[in-house]
């Protein structure tokens, strides 16, 4: 499936040029994200690590995927590889279409840019910028007017309400706000897809369920969200749930055998 | 939102790593403005005190005569004669073209003279001018001759005749007193007595005569061998000599000390880009997981290197200003040390070249780590993932 770059608002989205007949739509739709025979081996010191050992997934438009399993299992190098940040060593990633790591050089960085929201372990705020230049960030390198783009941030933040904190540094939020500042930077963008490596695994319990209400909302609303997370207490919340053991699906909740190691 | 901002953010709320990198670049900047400045200052000053400094212009009759040294300068056509050159032709030197960038004109009267029984030089001149000329000519105790009756003797003269301030001598039926010695000048100098022009004219019997010219011209304007040929032609009896080696050596001596601290610039300036360039690189060495955070979410390489770019830009900038601000202070502080009479030159030029060098070299010594923190892998920046 080639693909076209094409300028829209003078920024540049990848979208695929297949044919926009309804049955391929469709079928987008249900292999939203594509994943074909991926594999990532990594030099190491001695012996070369193989994190994922061919992994096969489709994941429909507007699901919430949750991907589990122990450390060392290959959550976070697929979470990693879905993000475009890390080339696989065989095998495919396509995203509505969009085959990744076929896009030529900087285009990669366009398509997180636009495609994508990032919500990483441990916040990865910007210490030197408040809660509302954090959430205007991804809209640094966008030609739009300034005024746009701060209204923009201005409403995701109250959408995760905390537009009263908008002024406040990374440094003087609790992290459950900090949390909730870079779920909304990774929405400022309005992407189709979400991805989110352990956003709760700094946060205690009664923090962990409103920011688990929060990416709840966001699907109900239509997002494709797909979360790592060891944490089986929010596996509720998922309307699917995959275990990758050793680098490869190992099963689907609920079908595991108990003693598959989550 | 933009790069730039994101940069202003960063050095505003992060002060302590702007202040090392603004402070790395100042203080090389304020030495560069110091060196410069305090050269300037100098360099006006030395030229200004060797205008007048000695002679570069000597004139005296046209002869061919054996040549005479006097102070270390060949004088040219002079003999030991008796060819003079009237004093009242002296006048036509006012009206050369170039008489403005002439310091000093000192006329003297040379001629041998028997005292205590022994033969000595005579040297009448003017004495104003003559220790105008002469700067490092001085008398110990007593002070030079103020009237027609009045001699200084130089040091090896006195010595050898037995004369001592307030003693009383005679020549040519004339009596002078002694009201000073000349302090050692290692020069011919010390074997001369001198006395007004005047007086020097009755006892050697040369009314209105002089011997040769002595003119000290201005290294500013006109240059000397033009100035030498003016007054050949004014005096076309004369001959006139441009001292030209003397003036050479003389700007050599203040070029050279002008290329030592252009040296001396240089290397600043290379320890500076390096300071720079270690600074930098450990800012984005330390800045790793931002980086990957901001490649994360779609910055593309060249965004990564235009933000390091910009903040190295804005930095340096302000230590160009803040530098130029602290070089002048410390010329206001060191120049009176080391040139009394040197007066500090302001040059908002300066000031100027100080921010472009400023900016230049931080621009330059962290375009590397820039470049290299573009090129950062994100998922080995973030780790996490």
């Amino acid at each position: 499936m080639a693909v076209v770059m094409r300028e829209t608002d003078q920024e540049t989205r990848p979208e695929a040029s297949a044919p926009a007949g309804p049955s391929a739509q469709d079928d987008r739709a249900v292999r939203f994200i594509d994943v074909q025979g991926l594999e990532k081996t990594f030099a190491g010191d001695g012996a070369p690590v193989h994190a994922l050992r061919g992994l096969d997934l489709t994941v429909p438009e507007g699901s919430f995927l949750g991907v589990m399993g122990q450390s060392g299992s290959g959550k976070s190098t697929f979470l990693a590889m879905l993000g475009g940040l890390s080339h696989p060593t065989a095998g495919s990633i396509a995203v509505d279409g969009i085959d990744l790591y076929a896009l030529p050089g900087e285009r990669l960085a366009d398509f997180r840019r636009e495609y994508l929201g990032f919500v990483f372990q441990s916040f990865n705020l910007v210490p030197y910028l408040t809660a509302l230049e954090n959430v205007t960030l991804p809209l640094a390198v966008k030609r739009m007017p300034s005024a746009q783009k701060r209204a923009r941030a201005l409403d995701v933040l109250e959408r995760v309400g905390l537009a009263d904190r908008r002024g406040h540094l990374p440094g003087k939020l609790s992290g459950g706000e900090q949390e909730r500042v870079a779920i909304a930077r990774a929405l400022v963008n309005e992407p189709p897809l979400i991805l989110a490596d352990e956003p709760t695994g700094a946060l205690d319990s009664e923090t962990t369920v409103e920011i688990m209400d929060l990416f709840a909302e966001l699907h109900r609303e239509g997002n494709t969200i797909v979360m790592v997370t060891h944490n089986p207490e929010i596996q509720r919340y998922f309307d699917r749930t995959i275990v990758l053991r050793d680098g490869r699906l190992d099963c689907e909740l609920p079908a595991c055998s108990t003693d598959t190691p989550v | 939102m933009t790069l730039l901002t994101v940069a202003l953010n960063n050095l505003r709320r992060r002060k302590g790593r702007a202040a090392f990198l603004v402070a790395g670049l100042l203080i090389g900047v304020g030495t560069v403005v110091a060196l410069i400045s305090i050269t300037q200052s100098m360099t006006g000053q030395t030229k200004a005190n060797l205008q007048s400094f000695g002679a570069n212009i000597v004139v005296t009759p046209r002869s061919k005569d054996v040549a005479l040294s006097y102070g270390g300068v060949s004088a040219g056509g002079v003999s030991v004669g008796r060819q003079s050159l009237s004093q009242a032709d002296l006048a036509r030197i006012d009206t050369i073209p170039s008489r403005a960038d002439i310091a000093t004109v000192a006329p003297q009267l040379v001629g041998a003279v028997q005292v205590k029984g022994r033969r000595v030089l005579l040297l009448g001149v003017q004495p104003e001018q003559q220790f105008k000329l002469k700067r490092w000519w001085s008398v110990g105790a007593g002070h030079a001759p103020t009237s027609d009756h009045e001699l200084i003797a130089g040091a090896a003269a006195a010595r050898t005749l037995g004369l001592t301030m307030g003693d009383y001598v005679r020549i040519g039926g004339r009596r002078f007193t002694v009201t000073g010695v000349l302090n050692e000048t290692g020069s011919q100098d010390d074997s001369l007595l001198i006395v007004d022009l005047g007086a020097a004219q009755q006892v050697l019997d040369e009314p209105g005569q002089v011997t040769l010219v002595e003119i000290a011209a201005l290294y500013a304007g006109a240059p000397v061998a033009r100035i030498a040929g003016e007054i050949g032609a004014a005096l076309p009896q004369t001959k006139v000599t441009a001292m030209q080696e003397a003036v050479k050596s003389r700007q050599h001596a203040v070029d050279q000390f002008r290329r030592f601290t252009y040296a001396i610039v240089g290397v600043v300036i290379a320890i500076e880009a390096l300071v720079v360039f270690l600074t930098v690189m450990g800012s984005v060495s330390e800045r790793t997981r931002e980086i990957g955070v901001f490649r994360a979410i779609g910055f593309r390489r060249v965004h990564i290197t235009r933000l390091i770019l910009i903040e190295a830009l804005i930095a340096s900038a302000l230590a160009g200003v803040l530098g130029y601000a602290a070089g002048m202070a410390i010329t206001s502080i060191v120049l009176p040390l080391v040139a009394q009479s040197a007066e500090v030159a302001w040059a908002p030029l300066l000031g100027l070249a100080a921010v472009v060098l400023a900016v230049a070299i931080g621009g330059l010594a962290s375009l590397y780590p820039a470049l290299h923190a573009g090129k950062m892998d994100p998922t080995e920046a973030l780790r996490a993932l």
